[in-house]
């Protein structure tokens, strides 16, 4: 296969999968969705829950996009430092979000700054989002596709804290959010929380956090038990889906955390909806590759 | 036995309907959502389409061609606290008598259901698909200059819901009301955990 065939190809693989992306969700959220459904019994969340299922199955069996807020597409990589094609890697993602776009079809959500005009394509200003991670000596990429809808962007937020507000100021400053923003949301929401020394850190690792399979832990056991605590907590708020109040609020907490400034603590907040629209796909360098947020996907 | 409204929605039809109630609804329903409510109560610009009965979707849709017409491919609400700001005008203006939307609105809105006798209930978010199989037919587009999501898309529907009654015609607010039992149940879950993350020492 020559350059020019490899880049075709593999904007076609992404191109595919982003607009599967649009209209499945993930093992892991299907899993939890299933168990959080069975906790429930006010009618209210009763029929909502089931408005949810029938949705998801309408959806796969109509093949379109399970939320009309396919969101502004962003993919998380895990690129590695010899993988043939890093070099195109922008320019196939581009293209490919521009592809699903016509084919899901996806909404049309990218608006471009002053001109405050929509595109039309989900191609923008350095849109696709694209966020790098390089690893060493791998030939293969790992993509994450995301799409958030403008709903759970909005209690997206960030603040540092000075170090004697503690880790206490982080417990105070998430349920602010999650009771405030929360609610409107769609719970039961994923909420992803970045800790580090300043805001942009916080920011991108609250986003990276959402990305973590549902029920995996912080490597550190502090991190890993303030999870659950946080987890426990908000559940027993109640928002229930759609926030119109139930047996839990959330389909988990992770923490992502970076080493901070001995002045400073800053903590960002992202959460995903329970629509969390996230895949998974690993290309290799001969362009095979294996999709691992759905198991039995056919492209 | 569902509860089904039917445009045009008479005031009497609304009256013994309460926040957190369950109905459904049958007959126009027009997308609605930031833009026409900006052009409407900032701007003062007439709307292209008479609201008087009917009810607004605070949603923004994907939509397909199909040959000259219009079909619905998926459609489900957006945050109705964004037009929270501009509502209770909107309503007095318009005679709307139905806003379906996602989450809660706030003391506008409230005044606005109360005054000119008008709901607002929730669909559930992220049931594009599901809403879309409710709309029989697209029957026109305006001010599709705006774009795709904040267009009107002036749709004809049949048993579109589960819709939540939020906030009813006497102004109670059900999104209002569990929000001062999330924020009371917030004090000791905080307290709590805060004794367990004295990481500082």
């Amino acid at each position: 296969m020559d350059h020019e065939q490899a880049v075709r190809q593999m904007t076609d693989i992404v191109a595919r999968f982003t607009d599967y992306a649009g209209k499945h969700l993930p093992d892991d959220i299907m899993g939890k969705l299933t168990e959080l459904r069975a906790a429930e019994g006010s009618p209210l969340a009763r029929v909502v829950y089931d408005s949810m299922f029938d949705n998801l199955a309408m959806a796969a069996q109509l093949n379109r996009p399970c939320c009309q807020d396919t969101g502004v597409i962003q993919y998380y990589l895990k690129a590695g430092s010899r993988f043939p094609l890093l070099a195109e890697v922008r320019h196939i993602l581009t293209e490919a979000a521009a592809t699903a776009t016509r084919t899901a079809p996806l909404r049309h959500n990218a608006v471009q700054i002053f001109e405050e005009k929509n595109t039309g394509t989900n191609t923008g200003e350095r849109i696709p989002w694209i966020d790098w991670d390089i690893v060493p000596d791998s030939s293969g990429i790992e993509i994450e596709v995301y799409m958030a809808g403008g709903g759970c962007s909005l209690p997206g937020q960030g603040k540092t804290l000075m170090p004697a507000a503690g880790y206490e100021g982080i417990v105070a400053f998430v349920f602010e959010v999650m009771t405030t923003y929360g609610v409107n949301a769609c719970p039961p929401l994923l909420v992803g929380i970045g800790i580090g020394g300043s805001i942009d850190v916080a920011a991108n690792l609250s986003k990276r956090a959402l990305f973590r399979p549902i029920g995996s832990r912080h490597p550190h056991p502090r991190g890993a038990a303030m999870e659950l605590l946080l987890e426990k907590g908000l559940n027993e708020i109640g928002l229930g889906p759609q926030g119109l109040s139930g047996t839990n609020s959330v389909m988990g907490v992770h923490i992502e955390t970076a080493a901070r400034h001995p002045s400073t603590i800053s903590v960002a907040i992202s959460v995903g909806c329970w629509a969390h629209r996230r895949g998974t796909l690993r290309i290799n360098d001969d362009l095979s590759y294996e999709i691992l947020s759905h198991k039995g996907a056919q492209l | 036995m569902k509860k089904i409204l039917t445009t045009p929605i008479s005031d009497e039809a609304l009256e013994g309907l309460s926040a957190g109630d369950i109905v459904y609804l049958d007959g126009y329903l027009v997308t609605c959502r930031d833009m026409p409510h900006r052009r409407l109560v900032d701007q003062g610009r007439p709307l292209p389409v008479d609201l008087r009965g009917l009810a607004i979707f605070h949603a923004g849709p994907i939509v397909a061609r199909d040959g000259d017409d219009w079909r619905m491919v998926s459609i489900g609400p957006t945050t109705s606290m964004r037009m929270e700001v501009h509502e209770q005008e909107f309503i007095r203006q318009t005679g709307v008598k139905l806003i379906i939307g996602k989450g809660g609105m706030g003391p506008n809105t409230e005044a606005g259901c109360r005054d000119y006798k008008a709901l607002h209930a929730v669909f559930p978010g992220g049931c594009a698909v599901l809403a879309a199989s409710r709309v029989e037919e697209i029957e026109r587009v305006e001010w599709l200059e705006l774009g795709m999501p904040e267009a009107m898309w002036v749709c004809r529907v049949r048993g579109f819901g589960p819709l939540i009654i939020s906030i009813d015609t006497r102004g109670n607010n059900l999104f209002e009301k569990n929000k001062r039992i999330f924020n009371a149940r917030k004090v000791p879950a905080i307290e709590d955990i805060s004794r367990q993350v004295r990481f500082i020492t």
